[in-house]
């Protein structure tokens, strides 16, 4: 009996993360029946398996794979870019031997060669096309070049007087492979940072079930599981540290360089990475739910939206192969009736190859996908290309104060009057949720006060609070409540703080100062965006005293004092009415209506929820200085989208006509076309350089 | 005379390019929330019908080796996908108000639509 023949393949893995990744796939094959023998490297990220088709098929051995959590891929792409570069080289060559003259019919021999075997795909994919009814690139390449080799092929023969242009044919054909294969190169590193942020996704972690730590793939992780990390080991999904204490390299999701130091109860972010100890984290978000899971998925749509820019762009390609088929076929018959039918083929020849759609399809998309995969490599995530465009005009930014501009986390500062008024405080503030009444609460919890029982509270309307304590009625709030206050009001108002009194029956206790840290990051912030020419401003609900202390220690232009959460849209309106742009920083929690309100919303996002509805922007990391680098990156990206643009524009409009009208050699045209393409993707690749600091 | 005959041919010829490509009227396609659409030299349907609301499976297989139809886009509904060649990619999508959305490959030059009902 015959031996059946054995098959080999190379298959691109993705998804490993570490040796024993590559080892347990190449031990679940090698106990696949028909699978002869598999090695997995995972430096090169490749399977080279030898297998019998008759027991098993290459869809399943893939399908095996992604059972194990990996995606495959079959070396197509490689294998495609690597051919282009062969078929490029074996016309070029052609090419040169019949620009030295040889006899017409040894060239007819190599041109025939480049026209159907190498030049091949483009016949395929033009047929498919015109079954459709649709054309695209390959058609005008199909049409000039073939118009070309049969009117050669007919003086070859004698058939018709004149000269052949086999090498005019063989050339433009060279040039278009080398374009395409210089375009595929090119356009496999426009996409290089969502690739990044794919490939951070954990494979497997080390759960705890039924006392015992065992390997799941990441697709078995449910919420509530323990799960044991090594140093060294990237965090598998979404947790809360239950035990041990370490340094996280969170580089890779918020662009912050700095590893950042965890103990019990702190969130720890999924594709991150583990530096130094060893913990037991508990598993709160799983599956699509993470914070990377919800990174990728914002990034790639952005990737996927429509920036209004492209508008016109997009109708001209939707119109552009007709359209150009039609000027060629009027080129033709101009000449023709002019001069004759050598000019006329010619420069209709040269109108069907300088046509380049691909630059005109290519101008936003790969200035898009560079751009937003930057930013999100830095942290910022650009919701889509409409939310860019609007960044790129951005000349005010309006900062919420509270848990943006500041910590978020008020603390008690100065106390007038000792310890029985912060017992009072405590007493009153312990029966509201103001977060100013929590700092209070929370200092005379650390001092050790007891806390009294308060009957009659009431809560003053965002202005304070009383009630009864040991029969003794007292008020505690702004000191806008009592006609007369202190002067340590004043004095600590300027300091910056926000100031509460207590008082009863008309007579001043004492005085609470509270004060919110700003953040580090603050000045540094504000002072990037003055460079760049955008005024700033602060929005709080502290008194006029307060606010303009803190603008000044954080160098902010102007500020909204007093103005309660419900009404922080109406001064982002009313910036907007005084003819600016504006772009209102938040948490997008409580301040949702005013990033709607605001020409663009930028969120700093808490938590692992990165998809918040009202921001354009959102940024993943708590560093105030990334918004003035998303403001860049937006500017640089649109500018990118803008030359783009320009140039794919200026390449048809200008050179088509100049083809038509006699002013352009088709092996010219073939050049310039094969290069528009690849300037603009090397155009939107040169926005990595962009310096954002 | 050669002339006129070539004067005369152009008109027609770029008649027939205006009517093949762009006066081609769409067939629409029965309502279905399970559609396979067939990538190669352009889309197989080119215009699908789907309802408002529910989630719809759309399966792309490219057969085609042009790279230009790599990339499959719907743009109003922020949608992007690589297909490989040959292997089927499927994508869920839940459309929630009624009209048409435009779907083409990355280069914007093929173009069908989902018309949500």
């Amino acid at each position: 009996m015959a031996k059946s023949p054995l098959a080999s393949c190379s298959l691109n893995i993705s998804g490993m993360h570490c040796a024993s990744c590559a080892m347990t796939i190449g031990k679940v094959l090698h106990h696949t029946p028909g699978v002869i023998s598999a090695d997995v490297n995972y430096a090169t990220e490749k399977a080279q398996i030898k297998f019998d088709p008759r027991q098993i098929t290459l869809a399943k051995i893939s399908q095996i794979i992604s059972g194990l959590g990996y995606s495959t891929k079959s070396d197509d792409k490689a294998r495609q870019t690597n051919i282009l570069l062969v078929k490029f080289i074996l016309s070029a060559i052609f090419s040169a031997i019949s620009f030295f003259g040889p006899p017409p019919l040894f060239q007819l021999v190599l041109a025939t060669i480049v026209q159907f075997w190498i030049a091949w795909d483009f016949y395929v994919t033009t047929f498919n096309s015109l079954k459709h009814r649709a054309a695209n690139m390959d058609t005008l390449i199909v049409l000039g070049t073939t118009v070309a080799y049969v009117y050669s092929t007919a003086v070859t023969f004698g058939l018709v007087p004149g000269d052949p242009y086999f090498d005019t044919s063989m050339t433009i054909i060279s040039l278009i492979i080398l374009g395409k294969w210089l375009e595929a190169r090119a356009k496999g590193k426009t996409s290089e940072a969502i690739k990044r942020l794919i490939q951070l996704q954990p494979k497997t972690a080390r759960v705890i079930r039924d006392g015992q730590e065992i390997d799941l793939p990441i697709s078995e992780v449910v919420v509530g599981d323990q799960i044991r990390l090594r140093p060294g080991e990237k965090v598998p999904v979404d947790g809360k540290v239950l035990s041990g204490e370490t340094s996280i390299d969170e580089s890779m999701i918020t662009g912050e360089s700095i590893p950042v130091y965890k103990h019990t109860g702190d969130p720890v972010i999924g594709g991150t990475l583990n530096t130094s100890g060893a913990i037991l984290m508990r598993a709160t978000q799983v599956g699509s739910a993470t914070m990377l899971s919800q990174i990728i998925k914002l990034v790639e749509q952005a990737q996927a939206s429509r920036a209004p820019i492209q508008k016109l762009a997009d109708v001209i390609s939707s119109y552009f192969v007709p359209a150009v088929l039609m000027i060629a076929v009027a080129t033709f018959a101009g000449w023709y009736v002019a001069t004759g039918y050598l000019p006329a083929m010619l420069n209709s020849i040269a109108v069907l190859i300088i046509a380049c759609p691909c630059a005109l399809g290519l101008a936003t998309p790969t200035a898009l996908v560079v751009g937003t995969g930057l930013a999100a490599q830095k942290g910022i995530l650009i919701k889509d290309a409409e939310n860019l465009e609007i960044a790129y005009k951005v000349s005010h930014v309006v900062f919420d104060k509270t848990g943006t501009l500041t910590e978020g986390k008020p603390i008690v500062t100065d106390i007038v009057g000792g310890s029985k008024v912060l017992q009072l405080a405590a007493s009153l503030d312990a029966n509201s949720e103001h977060p100013l009444a929590a700092a209070i609460v929370s200092a005379a919890t650390k001092a050790a006060l007891k806390l009294s029982p308060v009957t009659s509270f009431k809560n003053l309307a965002g202005r304070g609070v009383e009630g009864t304590i040991s029969k003794i009625k007292y008020t505690l709030g702004t000191p806008s409540l009592f006609p007369k206050v202190s002067s340590d009001v004043s004095r600590l108002e300027k300091q910056g703080k926000t100031v509460v009194v207590l008082a009863t029956a008309g007579k001043i206790l004492g005085t609470i100062a509270i004060a919110d840290t700003l953040r580090p990051s603050a000045a540094e912030a504000i002072s990037q965006l003055h460079r760049q020419k955008i005024s700033t401003s602060l929005i709080t609900g502290d008194n006029p005293t307060t606010a303009a202390a803190i603008a000044k220690i954080a160098g902010i232009d102007r500020f909204f004092a007093q103005v309660r959460p419900e009404d922080k849209a109406v001064s982002v309106r009313q910036l907007q009415s005084e003819g600016q742009t504006v772009a209102m920083v938040g948490d997008g929690i409580n301040d949702a209506p005013a990033l709607s309100a605001a020409n663009i919303g930028i969120a700093m996002a808490t938590g692992t929820d990165v998809a918040i509805e009202a921001a354009g922007i959102t940024l993943v990391n708590k560093d105030l200085r990334t918004i003035a680098q998303a403001l860049k990156l937006s500017r640089a990206t649109l500018r990118t989208i803008k030359t783009n643009l320009f140039w794919a524009f200026i390449y048809n409009v200008v050179l088509i006509p100049a083809a038509a009208f006699g002013l352009l050699n088709p092996i010219l045209a073939a050049g310039a076309m094969a290069f528009s393409s690849v300037s603009v993707v090397g155009n939107s690749l040169l926005l990595k350089r962009v310096r954002l600091t | 005379m050669d002339k006129v005959i070539v004067i005369v041919s152009s008109l027609g010829l770029i008649g027939f390019i205006y009517w093949f490509f762009l006066g081609k009227n769409d067939k629409e396609s029965a309502m279905s929330t399970d559609i396979k659409i067939t990538v190669s030299g352009g889309y197989s349907p080119e215009s699908v019908t789907v309802p408002v609301g529910k989630p719809v499976k759309l399966t792309l297989t490219r057969t085609d080796p042009t790279n230009c139809l790599e990339e499959f886009v719907i743009p109003d509904l922020k949608i992007k996908k690589t297909l490989p060649l040959n292997t089927p990619v499927t994508v869920v999508v839940t459309v929630t108000s009624t009209g048409r959305y435009v779907f083409h490959c990355g280069m914007n030059m093929y173009h069908g639509q989902i018309t949500a009902r």
